[in-house]
């Protein structure tokens, strides 16, 4: 049934079909109204869940780790503040190799104090080991939860969920939701191998040696691994069962012959769409490709899409200071290894930070500095700064 | 494409109104995307609210800065912002307002208007207090009238779905205005 909903009700929605079974969050503006809506389904007994009110994000992620240790479905969402928080627990349920799945709205880090969105806060817990996804619809936020779920417990690592701030979070549009019976059928009910079991008494998280520390970050790394291809056949099944597919890790959208390709994530690849239309009309050969995961890095296609291409322009919504674009500096990496005469150069724009608007007029202004210039003369192109 | 840019004050529904829009809409089986003005809202402050509409998917996805119509839900908003701003000639501007559409001479030059006594039909029918009456529901009797955008009988089946309380008073101050609205 179609309904329209704004997009932290899509998240709602998603944990809902999803049947999760401890929900543990603390409230947080621009996330607020996803915790609210689930916290009302529990009361109503639409959803069987146990709704544990917590003192803060830290407390919130360290009840998700205790409940899916248990062996239950376990849910949170949170954004910015909430999320940098949690930083520390992030890294325990990924290491205890935790299938939690977390909604993030992307909101901007103060100070200047910011409600906004930008993509520093989730992209700043790069290397602890959660997937990320990030999502360009209503739709697609609600698909990627249910989606999540089944790529969590198959690798068993905690997925991350992204959606803008206000600019998903906050806005209405038709998501399409499915009969129960079809998730159902979809998604299957936990089974975590490693749960707290008093018949087969273990320990967790204790004291680890050197003689094996190593060892386990090699499998998380695998698993990582293992997840591309996870991904790709989660997300073919999910297309049948339902009739909607993403392209797994990214999405191509107009390559095949295009001169200068384009790399944008969350909802600058949706308004991207329109811009590429309006300038293939105008006979410029030009696509795009839309980073729906950022973890794991999806670098084989990175490399089939961009690779013998005349130039790129990647659109980051984020900063790593003193570096550059955190997309657009994993996009240079994993060229670097190929041929020379295919390896097209890489400019690298900065926009839209704090909620600043990115409008086709933005996304054009890219377009057209990329088509005039041969090659980046800076390594951050800044689009709108006032000087 | 439609875009549609709806003024009023914290809480007098701009929010919830432009939702209502775009259900109505849907319902006639076209896109629809509907949103705040990104940002903190405050009781008795100026407030945005956004709808979209086109009969294939949306893709856009940023603010509206150019939109065909504007609803102003507070008559004192006109004195206050510019509440044509980036409105294309010819629009409509939707007032709240006991007065006559010729009352508003400057907004005629480029644009076109329309009035209705939202006001005083949402309080003849128990909407809100005298203070602060519920005007958003009225005033979309009062849109689809003037722009001819959907059927009364879908709005009429959207404000029964997404008005939280008194359903009933909110459709029948939804048809007084749409019969009332002058243009």
């Amino acid at each position: 049934m179609k309904k329209i909903l704004m997009g932290n009700h899509a998240v709602s929605y998603g944990a809902l079909l999803s049947r999760v079974e401890v929900i543990a969050a603390y409230p947080i503006t621009p996330q607020t109204q996803v915790v609210e809506e689930l916290s009302k389904m529990c009361a109503q007994g639409k959803l069987k869940a146990r709704y544990i009110n917590v003192e803060s994000e830290h407390s919130a992620m360290a009840a998700c780790i205790a409940a899916e240790q248990a062996g239950a479905r376990t849910f949170t969402a949170t954004s910015s503040h909430g999320l940098t928080l949690m930083h520390e627990l992030l890294h325990w349920a990924a290491g205890a190799r935790l299938p939690i799945v977390m909604a993030n709205i992307n909101r901007s880090m103060a100070p200047g104090w910011s409600i906004w969105t930008d993509q520093n806060d989730s992209l700043s817990q790069r290397d602890t080991g959660w997937l990320q996804i990030y999502c360009e619809s209503n739709q697609e936020v609600f698909d990627s939860i249910i989606q999540a779920y089944k790529i969590a417990e198959r690798v068993l690592l905690p997925v991350m969920v992204v959606l803008d701030a206000f600019v998903l979070s906050h806005t209405y549009e038709p998501v399409d939701i499915p009969e129960q019976e079809l998730v159902d059928q979809f998604l299957s009910k936990l089974d975590y191998p490693y749960k707290l079991d008093v018949k087969n008494p273990c320990s967790f998280g204790s004291l680890l040696p050197p003689e094996y520390y190593l060892e386990l970050r090699y499998k998380m790394q695998k698993a990582m691994e293992e997840a591309h291809d996870v991904i790709i056949k989660v997300d073919k099944e999910y297309q049948q069962m339902f009739g909607r597919s993403y392209g797994g890790l990214v999405e191509e959208y107009r390559t095949e012959d295009a001169e200068l390709v384009l790399v944008a994530s969350s909802t600058v690849a949706s308004t991207a769409r329109m811009v590429v239309e309006q300038l293939r009309d105008e006979g410029v050969k030009v696509g795009m490709i839309k980073m729906r995961f950022f973890r794991p890095f999806p670098t084989q296609e990175v490399v089939n899409a961009l690779k013998g291409k005349k130039k790129v322009a990647v659109i980051d919504r984020n900063i790593s200071y003193g570096q550059g674009g955190i997309f657009c500096e994993e996009i240079r990496s994993v060229l670097y290894n190929i041929d020379q005469h295919e390896r097209p150069p890489v400019f690298g724009y900065i926009a839209g930070l704090g909620g600043r608007d990115i409008t086709p007029t933005t996304i054009r202004e890219i377009l057209s500095h990329t088509l005039k210039e041969d090659k980046p003369k800076e390594n951050i192109i800044w689009i709108g700064v006032k000087h | 494409m439609i875009e549609v840019r709806i003024h009023g004050r914290g809480g007098q529904g701009a929010v919830v109104a432009s939702k209502i829009l775009a259900v109505t809409i849907f319902k006639e089986g076209k896109y629809v995307q509907s949103f705040p003005n990104f940002g903190v809202e405050r009781r008795g402050a100026p407030v945005t609210a956004y709808t979209r509409i086109d009969n294939k998917v949306i893709f856009l996805r940023c603010k509206i800065y150019n939109p065909d119509h504007v609803v102003i839900l507070d008559p004192s908003l006109i004195e206050a912002i510019n509440i044509t701003e980036g409105l294309k000639e010819k629009g409509w501007v939707i007032i709240n307002s006991d007065k006559e559409p010729s009352h508003f001479n400057s907004l005629l030059k480029k644009y076109r208007v329309a009035t209705v006594d939202a006001h005083s039909i949402a309080l003849k029918h128990g909407l809100g207090s005298k203070a602060n009456p519920i005007v958003n529901t009225a005033i979309l009797g009062a849109f689809c009238k003037t722009t001819g955008l959907f059927r009364l009988s879908s709005l009429l089946e959207a404000v029964r779905e997404e008005v939280p309380a008194a359903q009933e008073r909110n459709v029948q101050a939804v048809e007084d205005a749409y019969h009332q609205v002058k243009y």
